[in-house]
């Protein structure tokens, strides 16, 4: 993965497939404590207790696809390589929670990317998912809830390219405030 | 200081677009939509997905084609990724690897505009000549 946001888009999928119908991805840049944290919590059916300790082993998936699973251990591995680390809690019924933690001044963190086409294209092409995008730095805060856009477009479908461009524009804008400010 | 959008500039772009979009609503059914669905697991993701699905969802509006893009799994075909799946209405799906926005838009114009089919097609439905026979 080139980058932070291809991560998260590739993370998030695991939720969406999990039948997850809200799903937070919080961003904190911690620069005091030189971590750059993120987090996905979703509400999907969970990963059952024998295979949590499986997840990141590439060779172990729940498709039927293929036999290999990359996507949490290719994160994990690039956490681990800048002095982080990645967690995943989850209860069956309930929810996945995963936490990863890079180190912010590390050489090897890859950049965050274009987040804002990530969220816009998450929230474009599931419109029965709420998402709830958190990002904190040290100069602010930007939050973006699904359920917001969906009261201000008044139903006007979400799922438009001019709609999709104004959450992608958005996001990146006010990224850029707290993020150079 | 340039101004930073918010949710409220929402509104205005929702009451620019309202007579445009309202006309699309009324007209939702995906299946009389072409549908085209991009896989997007890791694999997909790490050649590119993203970009392929950013363009079509830009260029169907820009040419003004009635379609619906989502996201699916990884089908199986992570050695030809991107791959998309392409329904236009009335026809079976056909799925399309190594699909990059210069392929996306060879598929819009010759396979969804005139349904001429194009390389890069990858078998996933087919019933060998032998198999039709016993059937007989």
């Amino acid at each position: 993965m080139k980058d932070l946001s291809l991560h998260i888009l590739d993370i998030v999928q695991n939720s969406i497939s999990a039948g997850a119908l809200e799903i937070k991805v919080s961003i904190l840049e911690d620069q005091d404590r030189d971590q750059y944290s993120m987090e996905i919590i979703d509400n999907g059916r969970g990963i059952k207790a024998e295979d949590l300790d499986r997840v990141t082993d590439p060779f172990f998936t729940s498709r039927t696809t293929r036999k290999v699973g990359m996507g949490l251990p290719l994160l994990k591995q690039n956490a681990e390589r800048t002095g982080g680390s990645l967690s995943i809690s989850s209860t069956p019924g309930k929810g996945t929670s995963i936490n990863v933690v890079f180190g912010w001044s590390n050489i090897d963190r890859p950049s965050m990317g274009d987040i804002g086409s990530t969220m816009a294209l998450l929230i474009s092409s599931n419109p029965a998912i709420r998402f709830i995008y958190n990002h904190t730095t040290a100069s602010g805060s930007f939050k973006l809830d699904t359920n917001e856009v969906i009261e201000m477009l008044d139903g006007l479908s979400i799922t438009s390219a001019p709609v999709y461009n104004f959450l992608k524009e958005m996001i990146n804008e006010n990224l850029r405030e707290i993020q150079f400010s | 200081m340039s101004h930073v959008k918010s949710l409220a500039d929402l509104r205005k772009l929702k009451e620019d677009l309202q007579g445009k979009m309202s006309l699309r609503e009324k007209s939702n059914h995906p299946e009389s939509m072409v549908q085209v669905k991009v896989a997007m697991a890791t694999c997909g993701i790490a050649s590119g997905a993203k970009q392929v699905m950013e363009f079509f969802i830009n260029e169907f509006d820009k040419r003004n084609i009635q379609a619906v893009v989502t996201q699916t799994g990884c089908m199986g075909y992570c050695y030809a990724e991107p791959t998309i799946e392409v329904t236009v209405p009335g026809q079976e799906p056909i799925v399309f690897g190594y699909v990059d926005t210069k392929k996306a838009d060879e598929i819009i114009e010759k396979y969804i505009k005139n349904g001429e089919l194009v390389e890069g097609i990858i078998p996933v439905k087919y019933q060998s000549i032998e198999i039709n026979k016993e059937n007989k």
